[in-house]
């Protein structure tokens, strides 16, 4: 307004509209919409007249329906006569075992190798390098094969076991070992864990608050450990029952009974999906490591900081800041990865949902339901971590 | 960000509308525009009855405008998916060829329709994609050991003969010391997924309260191998495939198959959806394969047996009379191909199943003459 009589603004009037730039980006995106809207129409009603045509249905009713077919192994409860929908649900929980353990694994084992890869020690950091090219250049369907057909078949019979102290029982039907039953008294135990956890995170979080105001170091880390550590411990001493009782395999007629037990088929996914990508998130954090200055190192050293401090308080803050985004996506892939499992026989998510295509006969709404699964998976992973992503980045002040 | 966009489509929007009315009612082109409006309002006018005449037509004619026989005559083979993966039902022979009794079956259909058996392309699949496979409708035929069942029949696409009864059975090993299918509570059971042995097997340890351990793979060589290193205690398929998977074991004397016959497992081919023409002409391919053993019309003796006194026989091959071949979209001596190709059923069988292959006797799968189960209705 204040400007009224300006010249220019004169001559903007006159712009014709199609060398308005803000008409022509309006229009432009009108018309994308136009055509992506257009295209999903197209396919959507093409399936529907296909599926018309051909008489099959693209409802999603017998999801209620029995599913009747066997699998292998599962984190709950499961039998023939429950339903399809709680099929899926089973092999969505068999990929998150997988995945969950999977990444968990894969950081420790990659950050390890990532930090030896930087070692200034010859040995250790060649030793990286080529597990680094090897795991990395090798299809990981060619590595899940030889894990299972090349390894855990190979192993003896169940009569000739391998037994080693622990013990472990090592056999060609999986990899067993003693664990912790629990009895009446493992809820409230639990309880008791719960509890210790939630004080170590309060205790640390106050600790180390007090630790920048005072600037001297209070311990938060080892002391939330020892929480952690005393307070079941104490618990488990002073109940009347143990919480845990040992339960060791026995060999039954056919198979070792109790225990835990690795299956052959969770075994090799699990061990190949964590060699696979640990080699990818070694290089992220060696990477990320890399990224950091020399200066900073000298000077924190030149300041009095231990080697350990100093990548503690000096390089890992600045390090995480490059490694978490690519690392995230290494997550995601390790979780979409775990749909080769049907290769080896693992019932993920993926090998039952090709099971349910057979057996209901009902292909676009199962695998619809797959996508969305997965989707919803990623989607989660990376939502966490960008928040964390958010939490460590460099804040300019 | 979103909201940025959808104001600025809207913005656009009301723009070309303002725009379009300035134009219309500026005075200097206001007779002009109406002149032009009417023109167009004509053409539009003949363009839509045009429109309204070609939807006519189309919905007078069925969705399906080609025939599934003129797609083939005109692509110039048959596609059938089939198996490589299993002795005597599909397998490669020493130089590589894909044979077998299944891939018979489909040589027939491609001899019935351009008088050669080879104008066939054979597509290997596994048995979890059969269902997929025959509901898209890209194949013309499948033929891999499929089990007739009443769910399948009225989602993946129609059924046709019955061509080999089977059942289901457990092999084991020798060793295991298990003579009977109810002593296999608490093994693990290696088995091939997408199948009806898979849901049969788990109705069988449901019902005898049995515990099982199923080990799934989809890949049928897969499931052997587990067998074989020792990762399952028994291996469950349909009878005639034990037998003929036990062929290729390292020691077959080392295995057992049990006795019991846990279902009924009637095999055949099924045809997609959607096309009655195709249905029976496949069909009726299967029944002269039937109907020639049941004469004793066979590869060798067909030319000799095109001038025989028998009635039906010359009827069959088309020499005398007609039993539906032009209706079919059939030559009418399709039958003398399709025998010089492969030869009749029992003959499929011997090659295969029986002694020149496998070995298996021929039991219900016998002609309903010799006491068996394989029928069909007659030629006319």
């Amino acid at each position: 307004m204040s400007d009224k009589g300006f010249p220019l603004r004169l001559s903007f009037g006159t712009i014709p509209l199609w060398r308005d730039v803000r008409v022509l980006r309006a229009l432009t995106q009108l018309v994308s919409a136009v055509l992506v809207v257009g295209l999903v129409l197209f396919i959507v009603t093409q399936v529907v007249a296909a599926a018309n045509e051909r008489g099959f249905s693209l409802g999603f009713d017998f999801l209620r329906e029995e599913a009747g077919f066997p699998i292998a192994e599962s984190v709950i409860e499961y039998e023939e006569s429950d339903t399809f929908l709680y099929a899926l649900g089973v092999g969505i929980l068999n990929t998150l075992k997988v995945a969950i353990l999977g990444v968990i694994l894969a950081t420790i084992l990659g950050t390890f190798l990532g930090i030896c890869g930087v070692s200034t020690n010859w040995l250790v950091s060649r030793i990286a390098v080529v597990y680094v090219e090897i795991f990395r250049n090798v299809p990981l369907l060619v590595q899940l094969f030889f894990w299972y057909f090349g390894v855990f078949q190979l192993l003896p019979q169940v009569a000739e076991s391998i037994r080693w102290p622990g013990p472990f029982i090592l056999n060609n039907r999986g990899i067993y070992m003693v664990w912790g039953s629990p009895t009446d008294a493992f809820v409230p135990w639990l309880v008791a864990v719960l509890i210790a956890v939630a004080v170590a995170v309060v205790g640390a979080v106050v600790l180390s608050r007090v630790e920048s105001r005072v600037g001297r170091s209070t311990y938060p880390l080892s002391v939330a450990v020892a929480i952690v550590v005393v307070i079941p411990a104490l618990a488990w001493i002073f109940m009347p029952d143990s919480p845990l009782v040992r339960d060791a395999p026995e060999l039954g007629r056919f198979n070792y009974e109790g225990g835990l037990r690795l299956t052959p088929e969770f075994a090799s996914l699990l061990i190949g999906l964590v060699i696979y990508t640990a080699a990818f998130i070694a290089e992220i954090v060696r990477g990320g490591i890399n990224s950091v200055r020399r200066g900073q190192t000298e000077a924190s050293r030149a300041l009095g900081l231990t080697a350990l401090q100093t990548l503690r308080f000096v390089i890992l803050p600045q390090a995480l800041r490059v490694i978490i985004p690519p690392l995230i996506s290494q997550y995601l892939n390790l979780t979409k990865n775990s749909s080769l499992a049907i290769a080896i026989g693992y019932p993920d998510l993926f090998s039952v949902g090709r099971i349910m295509v057979n057996q209901a006969g009902r292909a676009v709404p199962i695998f619809l339901l797959l996508m969305v699964s997965y989707l919803a998976m990623s989607l989660t992973y990376a939502l966490i971590g960008n928040i964390y992503n958010r939490r460590v980045r460099f804040e300019e002040r | 960000m979103l909201k940025h966009t959808i104001r600025l489509m809207l913005i656009a929007a009301l723009a070309f509308v303002l725009l379009g009315c300035d134009l219309m009612s500026s005075d200097d082109h206001e007779d002009e525009a109406h002149a032009d409006v009417a023109a167009l309002e004509d053409q539009l006018a003949s363009k839509d009855a045009q429109i309204a005449q070609l939807q006519a037509q189309i919905s007078a004619q069925p969705a399906a405008t080609t025939s599934r026989l003129e797609t083939v005559t005109a692509r110039g083979r048959l596609v059938c998916a089939s198996r490589t993966d299993v002795p005597g039902y599909g397998f490669l022979d020493a130089s590589g060829r894909n044979i077998g009794f299944d891939i018979d079956l489909c040589r027939a259909v491609a001899a019935a329709i351009f008088g050669s058996g080879d104008a066939l392309e054979v597509i290997p699949i596994s048995a979890a994609e059969r269902g997929p496979t025959i509901q898209s409708g890209d194949v013309d035929m499948l033929a891999r050991t499929v089990t007739w069942t009443t769910t399948r029949d009225s989602q993946w696409g129609n059924y046709t003969v019955v061509t080999f009864y089977d059942g289901q059975g457990f092999m084991v090993r020798k060793d295991k010391n298990i003579d009977s299918a109810l002593k296999l509570g608490g093994t693990s059971v290696c088995v091939t997924s997408g199948t009806t042995t898979e849901l049969n097997l788990a109705d069988f340890f449901r019902q005898n309260n049995l515990e099982l351990e199923a080990v799934v793979f989809e890949n049928t060589a897969a499931v052997v191998s587990a067998y074989e290193q020792g990762r399952c205690d028994a291996f469950t398929n349909d009878r005639s495939q034990l037998a003929a998977l036990r062929s290729g074991l390292q020691n077959p004397d080392d295995h057992v198959v049990l006795p019991e016959t846990i279902s009924e497992e009637p095999l055949t081919t099924v045809v997609p959806h959607g096309d009655d023409q195709w249905l029976d002409l496949v069909k009726t391919v299967l029944y002269v394969l039937i109907n020639a053993e049941a004469f004793g019309v066979t590869m060798a003796n067909v030319d000799q047996m095109m001038s025989h006194e028998n009635i039906q026989i010359r009827r069959m091959l088309g020499t005398e009379g007609e039993f539906g071949q032009s209706d079919l979209g059939l030559k009418k001596t399709f039958a003398v191909d399709v025998l010089k190709a492969v030869g009749n059923y029992g003959e499929i069988y011997e090659r295969y199943l029986g002694t020149e292959g496998l070995g298996l006797p021929r039991g219900i799968n016998e002609l309903w003459t010799e006491g068996g189960l394989i029928y069909a209705p007659p030629l006319r």
